[in-house]
């Protein structure tokens, strides 16, 4: 049992605050995406919880054990980093088997795990090679393969992929979920890309200026957005906002139509819509379309509306051209309201 | 301008470039060469005028440089002395190397800076207040305290090198080192020395190769136990001329073999990307 508590973690650098009441549970075997863009102080909670890093308050437990006054290698941790620092002086093999020697295995045991763990990673036969002969994606197998040899409660990931290219980064994906997966450990992944956090985690969660907003499954937190952060960064393209004002009770007017939302609420609204929820339907919103792309499977149109930019992905043989008029009718129970004020999703919708 | 003017331009500029390096490389290479053939001839061709450009490959120069009076023992005393030396500033200036490297600390740079000002001093004004020092503390005409002032002067170098060699680790090795089961100098021990051992090496020949040509402390601070530089010194005026080119060559050489070898960690001090 390895669950990871983060209790009230928040760390300062100088007059910079850049984590601020972090409460996060990961649970036994979860894999938990941090998601958030530079800067926002997703690697510092991550190092926080491997110990590179003192917070300046709060309690890290690991598997119910407290570990915040621990050095790294107490705490039943192991880590992958972003350059993955592959040790340059020792060939692959040595390299997995540099935490095990550590540990004092008997050299069977060793020499059995390392074979393992290469295999695994399908590195078994660069085991002799030095890390200057390797490809970046080889290197990143052996970082990997180094750290799943430990065996460790909990494995953290910095941006694993980010230094690869894109094609090899999608194999790694894929693999890495499986492998990881596959070994039943706890799992914290520190990423910006929002379509590798969709495609690994069990549970997101997005942080923004030293803070975690929202802290859901990949579905949830791309149907029902926390506020507009959460909203706005995750998919591609991003979420579509509009102003709406009040018409009546439970009754909202954006651009010129009447959408039913959420009751009670006073003020102005914004309007929520992702760009693939919207259909072409002659009582829809009005739209001067402006650019039109065409993406193979789909095709994106970027529009005006109201004197908002607004982004549809409409099918790719519909008759769309730049200049022209379309009305873009929005998927009713697709449809979020976040408040201006506070920019926080408001009732209604799919919760 | 026409083209023709411009190649012409050009040409010239090549000219002067070449002039200037064969002038450089000449006004090394002569001395060292003359300074070879004349250690590398009889006593008798020495003296002889006009001069031979070719060796005789007549070890006589060497033979009684070696039986000379106290020079063996000089020799020796030089190569205790570098070897101390070495040892103190690279035991001092690695740690501090280090520090430099991977810790934020206040006073920095003023840190940095200070380093390098202690070859502000010159030694003719420190070697008094040093010798009284010495004969109070029982320092004086000792290895050990000739090796600690010429530590001294080697530091800033060892420092700085093996702070240019620290700053090209990547932390995450060794952040990658802890969370794999080892203490702080368990990493330090396992990871970073390893890598930084030719480095240090380097640093450490540089050091010796100052010792070993320093003459102005060594002739002020030692008197029974001279190194060989303040030994050459005092009988500089009585020694006969093969002598001469006989010490200087046996104190020659090994600095340049050894400058040699670690030039590549030289430039990288100067920040100047080597290869």
């Amino acid at each position: 049992m390895a669950e990871i508590r983060i209790e009230g973690v928040a760390k300062r650098f100088g007059a910079h605050q850049a984590l601020q009441d972090i409460d996060l549970t990961v649970e036994d075997r979860e894999f938990m995406v941090l998601l958030g863009a530079s800067g926002c102080g997703k690697t510092t909670l991550l190092r926080i919880v491997a110990g590179l890093e003192a917070a300046s308050a709060g309690a890290v437990r690991i598997g119910g054990r407290r570990v915040d006054h621990l050095p790294p290698r107490e705490r039943g941790i192991a880590m992958v980093f972003q350059n993955y620092a592959v040790f340059p002086h020792l060939t692959v093999f040595e390299n997995i088997a540099f935490g095990l020697r550590m540990k004092r295995l008997p050299d069977g045991e060793v020499r059995e795990r390392v074979g393992r763990t290469a295999e695994l990673m399908h590195i078994g036969q660069l085991t002799e090679r030095y890390s200057g002969e390797l490809s970046g994606g080889q290197r990143q197998r052996v970082a990997v393969a180094r750290a799943l040899a430990m065996e460790p409660e909990v494995i953290l990931m910095d941006e694993p992929l980010s230094n690869l290219d894109a094609l090899l980064r999608l194999e790694m994906r894929a693999e890495l979920k499986g492998v990881l997966a596959e070994s039943r450990t706890t799992a914290i992944y520190v990423t910006h890309d929002q379509v590798e956090a969709m495609s690994l985690a069990d549970r997101i969660s997005v942080m923004n200026r030293g803070r975690i907003v929202q802290s859901a499954s990949p579905m949830e937190v791309y149907r029902n957005p926390a506020d507009e952060f959460v909203a706005g960064f995750i998919g591609s393209p991003p979420m579509n906002f509009l102003p709406a004002e009040p018409a009546g009770e439970g009754k909202w007017r954006v651009a010129g139509r009447v959408f039913d939302g959420p009751a009670g609420a006073d003020g102005p609204l914004r309007f929520a819509i992702r760009p693939e929820d919207v259909g072409l339907s002659d009582d829809g919103l009005r739209a001067r379309v402006r650019v039109v792309e065409p993406l193979g499977a789909h095709l994106l149109a970027t529009c005006d509306v109201d004197g908002t930019m607004f982004r549809a992905v409409l099918d790719s043989d519909a008759a769309v051209a730049p200049g022209g008029e379309l009305a873009l009718a929005p998927a009713a129970e697709r449809i979020r309201w976040f408040d201006p004020e506070t920019s926080c999703a408001v009732g209604g919708g799919g919760r | 301008m026409s083209a023709a003017t411009l190649g012409g331009t050009r040409r010239a500029g090549r000219m002067v470039y070449a002039s200037a390096i064969a002038l450089l490389c000449a006004w090394v290479l002569v001395p060292l060469y003359l300074l070879a053939v004349n250690t590398l001839s009889s006593p008798e061709a020495v003296q002889a005028f006009p001069k031979a450009f070719v060796p005789e490959f007549d070890l006589g120069s060497l033979r009684f440089f070696a039986g000379f009076d106290g020079m063996i023992a000089a020799l020796g005393n030089s190569v205790l002395t570098a070897a101390l030396t070495m040892v103190i500033s690279i035991v001092i200036g690695t740690p501090a190397g280090y520090a430099l490297s991977r810790f934020d600390f206040r006073g920095k740079e003023m840190f940095r800076l200070l380093v390098l000002l202690t070859r502000a001093f010159p030694l003719p004004l420190l070697a008094l207040p040093l010798a009284v020092l010495f004969i109070r503390t029982g320092l004086d005409d000792t290895a050990l305290g000739l090796a600690l002032v010429h530590a001294m002067l080697a530091m800033p170098f060892a420092v700085l090198i093996t702070f240019s060699l620290f700053s090209g680790i990547p932390v995450e090795l060794e952040e990658a080192a802890w969370t794999l089961g080892c203490s702080r100098f368990g990493a330090f021990a396992r990871v970073v020395l390893p890598l930084i051992l030719p480095g240090i090496a380097a640093s450490a020949i540089f050091a010796f190769v100052i010792s070993w040509n320093e003459v102005f402390a060594a002739a002020v601070l030692t008197i029974e136990n001279r190194t060989l530089t303040a030994f050459l010194l005092q009988n500089l005026d009585t020694s006969p001329l093969h002598l001469k080119f006989a010490g200087g060559f046996i104190l020659v050489v090994p600095a340049l073999v050894f400058i040699f070898a670690v030039r590549k960690y030289l430039f990288a001090m100067w920040g100047i990307s080597s290869r």
